[in-house]
């Protein structure tokens, strides 16, 4: 069975093609969509196709499968319509199948599964990296608060964080939030720093 | 207690009539609270549509019948009982091309007849077939432009390439070199004239004078369940559209629509289409073109069967279905006027009395019946004079020299 990848993120689709080759998959194809990709792809003959579901290059995929000559068999989205829980799951996960007709649904379901299982661990490696970068963009803005606190009013280190710390609590408010209105209101006045 | 609506949209200028909704509170008055979803493509909103991560969509009008007749993919009976937009489109294509049409722009805009048959002319003057950007098979715009070039006698699948790309990515085709021009709803080709990547060759006004554009299509069975929530929001949109159409709020609504949330575009493109004036060429006074864009007088929202049955005749023209009784049924039945009228009946709207009319025929402003109030319709001829009678498909195809 050749399955073709088209995505435009490295990591995810490596992420993807690991998966299916410790699944025993070996004929695993990776396509940017990008330029002539329709093409290449006509030239792979591929049984599945997966990509992200949210990709822009899906309409232009769709035209091709529609119109390709190439092509001998129609592709469909998703092989059996009747796997409602099945579908459901990847739509969620956001990855879509295109899947040559004819092609039985026991081959292709486990494909699908691992496709689901592998978009979703992808997911959650980029939110966990959004998170890191937030909190390292978050201990700057703190740092810089802390200082201009340190400078205005001779505090040490411990004793900026403690007043910017006690600031948010009765404000109601996150310490990055009352940080960056200090950094702002300092900026305004020329505070330097 | 408010009730959550998710609907998906793309970046458009026509997308107004949802975000205003939302944002000007007119949807929070009818208690509902509206979550639009952005995407990027036209299969990734058909998606979310179909399998039901969101309840609404703007849709193409094109594409909500197209899915109902299983055309697109997963099969499922769409409905829209309300259009979001009349018009809106503009071809556009590389300045080198456009070079063998007519050079005075408003007189090339004011005849598409005859700029159709200078394009068959810079065809054989192109070096190759001309690459035309559409969105989607099932697009107005595609409908439109096939329409327009068949009427030279260009074969829309011979003569010429027609490659689909959603509309957010037209202009960075164009500076890739990958298209020559392409044909999509405002704002983008105002923004490949502005970074002077391509000039108008023809407005959509022109070339059918109220051509359907988008839809708020729903699942049916989502439809029938929901009559409330529906009328809700038909009610909402329906004041949300008046004021969309208002002059003196067109500044402020491409304001809103320049938001990154929305559209993520300069206001100042955005307000060309809203005030109806189109600059069609870089540097140049703009066009005016008073009909440009229509979200609510003349019942724009009204969905015309007969207008659902002119997509469908296309549709079968160009080979993509194949005509009988119960399809054309099928593609009528997703337009649903009762909907309309039995959401909007209380709302001191004019409402036309009949589900269709003939599509093509009205040469100047018309008073027409109604159960309440006046309602105008404006001219909506085609431009190469046609008329639709939407119980005579079979004759109306056969007039027409290409097809499949």
């Amino acid at each position: 069975m050749r399955i073709v990848i088209i995505d435009d993120s490295g990591l995810r689709a490596t992420v993807l093609e690991e998966g299916l080759r410790e699944a025993g998959y070996d004929d695993i194809h990776i396509v940017p969509p990008h330029g002539a990709f329709v093409a290449r792809l006509e030239r792979m003959a591929p049984d599945v196709v997966l990509m992200d579901l949210g990709s822009p290059s899906r309409d232009t995929l769709e035209e091709m499968l529609m119109v390709s000559r190439a092509l001998a068999r129609p592709i469909a989205m998703f092989v059996d319509q009747s796997d409602d829980a099945m579908i459901g799951a990847a739509i969620d996960a956001g990855v879509s199948a295109y899947v040559v007709d004819g092609l039985r649904k026991e081959r292709v379901k486990p494909v699908l599964e691992l496709a689901v299982r592998r978009f979703n661990a992808f997911a959650r490696m980029q939110s966990e990296l959004d998170e890191a970068r937030t909190a390292l963009a978050d201990r700057k803005t703190i740092d810089r608060a802390k200082a201009i606190l340190m400078n205005q009013r001779g505090l040490a280190e411990q004793e900026a964080y403690a007043l910017l710390r006690s600031s948010a609590m009765n404000q109601g408010k996150k310490i990055v939030d009352v940080a960056q209105a200090l950094i702002t209101a300092s900026d305004l006045l020329g505070g330097g720093l | 207690m408010t009730q959550v609506l998710q609907m998906a949209f793309l970046p458009l200028t026509d997308v107004a009539v949802l975000a205003v909704a939302r944002e000007q509170g007119f949807a929070e008055e009818e208690g509902l609270a509206i979550d639009l979803v952005r995407t990027t493509s036209w299969a990734t909103l058909r998606d979310r549509l179909v399998y039901g991560q969101v309840q609404a969509a703007q849709m193409l009008a094109p594409l909500a019948v197209a899915v109902t007749l299983g055309l697109s993919q997963q099969p499922a009976a769409l409905a829209a009982p309300y259009k979001l937009s009349v018009n809106g489109n503009m071809l556009v294509m590389a300045p080198q091309f456009a070079q063998a049409l007519e050079p005075d722009l408003g007189r090339r805009l004011a005849d598409p007849l005859g700029t159709a048959h200078d394009f068959a002319a810079a065809i054989g003057l192109w070096r190759r077939k001309p690459v035309i950007g559409i969105v989607h098979r099932f697009s107005s715009h595609a409908i439109m432009v096939r329409y327009w070039l068949a009427s030279a006698g260009i074969d829309p699948d011979r003569d010429v390439v027609l490659r689909v790309l959603p509309p957010s990515l037209t202009v960075e085709a164009m500076r890739a070199g990958e298209i020559d021009g392409f044909i999509a709803g405002e704002p983008w080709g105002s923004a490949a004239v502005n970074a002077g990547l391509a000039e108008t060759v023809a407005i959509g006004e022109r070339i059918w004078q109220r051509g359907v554009e988008k839809v708020l299509a729903f699942r049916q069975d989502w439809l029938d369940a929901n009559p409330e929530t529906t009328d809700r929001l038909l009610r909402a949109l329906a004041r949300a559209a008046a004021w969309c159409d208002d002059p003196a709020h067109h500044e402020a609504l491409a304001e809103l629509l320049a938001s990154p949330r929305y559209v993520d575009l300069p206001a100042e493109l955005i307000a060309r289409a809203l005030s109806g004036r189109i600059v069609a060429r870089q540097g140049e006074a703009p066009v005016d073109s008073p009909d440009f864009m229509l979200f609510a007088r003349e019942a724009t929202g009204f969905p015309w069967r007969s207008q659902a049955l002119w997509i469908y005749s296309q549709l079968v023209r160009w080979g993509m279905v194949t005509h009988d009784r119960e399809t054309a049924a099928r593609a009528a039945a997703v337009f649903r006027p009762d909907v309309f009228r039995r959401a909007l009946a209380d709302s001191g709207l004019p409402m036309p009395g009949a589900s269709m009319k003939l599509e093509g025929a009205v040469k100047a402003p018309m008073a027409v019946g109604t159960h309440r109030g006046g309602l105008t319709l404006g001219p909506d001829r085609f431009f190469d004079g046609r008329i639709f009678d939407p119980d005579q498909i079979e004759d109306f195809l056969r007039e027409f020299a290409m097809r499949r």
